[in-house]
């Protein structure tokens, strides 16, 4: 697994936009490599375990703090 | 694209390296692309999808805005869950600038609407057919089903799309395929014709039969519609956005803020959005820059934007009155009110605008 971790600002930003952010950063990511996403829209909480799931992605942690969520997920294959 | 020289016509066609046949579906999310899917599936293929987003997509920003109802599951992306639960790769394309001439010049017009579903679905076609034949894919295909939308699902609208996506005999629509001629994945024999469906018409039935015996039972409702230019309020915001322009155009900001709060037109040169509620209000929000941004000071009351010409005191003044008319001081003599514009805060104290000086024609 690779140390560095990437950070994507996606707050304010509404569905479908925080998805698209993560799927485009995705790609420059090595696998296994780590990925942080920072987001206020409330459906990164059903979308995010989606798209990892159909991409393979790892979703390491997923967590709320008030309006905004944090998410670590992996790069799969 | 397979080589026709590969096709046999005996056996099912399987191209070089034995690898199955491939098919990229347009994907909605919504029960008819979902079973478009499956039947495919049911066949042997290998599926991929593609969702596109045209930035008037209804359930994704607007669920995000709106005030979720204690205990409701947050909203979601309809697409990705189809995908998730059919198993299959979905490629999400941000659409939202190209499609800009789409909404504004559609060269076959507009529906009830500002929908231009005929250009809409041209357009959508062309793309996946490009990203087909880039990413390896050897036909596309299509939830469409004949006669359920009055534009763009008719018997002789089929044939455009097919020919102006430039697509014709390689758009597959399972669904109604039976009520089609036969296109090339089924004349290769890719295809198995007899296991496709001949659904027509606005009504559910079969298709909610067909969800069932594939077990398929969480599915958005399709009354929700899913495009805000099909929305006669929407469209009328976006209408009165080009009037006050003078010219068919619009940003990616101009068509999220049609998505919220009362607009309020007082004036040709300027316009206001008042916020609905919470969440409203912090949406708006986000938008201050470059607009004059109006707030009660001392009692509840909604965040309102004002956009346009707006350097008049007397024009600020008649906005303040309208915005202080939705706060808790609606019936009070006098309102304080904030009003920002370019780093600078004026306070004003109004008397709300009764609702008789507030006449309906200046909703837009
Ligand atoms: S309803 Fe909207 S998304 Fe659907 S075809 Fe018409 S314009 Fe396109």
């Amino acid at each position: 697994m690779s140390d560095s971790i990437l950070e994507i600002d996606a707050r304010d930003l509404l569905c479908p936009m925080p998805i698209f952010k993560i799927d485009q950063a995705i790609m420059g990511v090595p696998l296994q490599g780590r990925v942080k996403l920072v987001a206020t829209d409330p459906g990164i909480e059903r979308d995010l375990p989606a798209w990892c799931a159909i991409n393979g992605h790892v979703l390491i942690d997923l967590a709320r703090k008030g309006r905004i969520w944090t998410a670590i997920v992996e790069k799969g294959s | 694209m397979v080589d026709d020289s590969e096709i046999m016509t005996t056996t099912p066609f399987v191209p070089a390296g034995n690898r199955p046949i491939r098919a990229l579906g347009l994907l909605s999310g919504g029960l008819d692309s979902t079973l478009a899917v499956r039947l495919l599936q049911e066949q042997g293929i290998e599926v991929g999808c593609v969702n596109f987003h045209t930035g008037f997509c209804i359930q994704s920003h607007t669920g995000a805005m709106r005030n979720p109802r204690e205990g409701a599951p947050p909203p979601r992306h309809d697409a990705l869950h189809a995908a998730q639960t059919l198993g299959v790769k979905l490629h999400l394309i941000d659409i939202a600038s190209d499609y800009v001439r789409i909404v504004t010049h559609p060269k076959h017009g507009y529906g009830k609407n500002l929908n231009p579903c005929l250009d809409c679905k041209i357009f959508m076609v062309a793309k996946a057919w490009a990203m087909a034949k880039e990413l390896g894919y050897d036909f596309i295909f299509s939830g469409e089903v004949l006669g359920q939308r009055p534009m763009s699902q008719r018997r002789d609208t089929f044939p455009v799309i097919d020919r102006e996506a430039g697509v014709a005999g390689w758009l597959l629509r399972p669904l109604t395929a039976l009520r089609m001629p036969e296109t090339e994945p089924e004349k290769r024999g890719w295809v198995d014709r007899t296991r496709l469906e001949g659904f027509s018409g606005r009504g559910r039935k079969p298709q909610m039969a067909l969800a069932k015996k594939f077990a398929i039972n969480d599915y958005p409702s399709p009354a929700g519609g899913c495009c805000f230019l099909t929305d006669e309020n929407y469209a009328r915001k976006l209408r009165d956005l080009w009037a006050f322009r003078q010219q068919r155009e619009y940003s990616m900001e101009d068509i999220l803020l049609l998505k919220a709060g009362r607009h309020i037109r007082p004036a040709p040169h300027f316009k206001l959005i008042v916020g609905r509620d919470q969440t409203e209000n912090r949406f708006l929000s986000g938008f201050r820059k470059g607009r004059v941004v109006i707030q009660t000071r001392n009692i509840a009351g909604p965040l309102t934007l004002m956009e346009g010409e707006v350097s008049s005191r007397e024009d600020r003044l008649l906005a303040c009155r309208i915005a202080a008319r939705y706060s808790k001081g609606k019936e009070s003599s006098k309102v304080a009110m904030s009003v920002e514009y370019e780093g600078v805060t004026e306070v004003m104290e109004v008397f709300p605008l009764p609702a008789h000086e507030l006449p309906d024609q200046w909703h837009v």
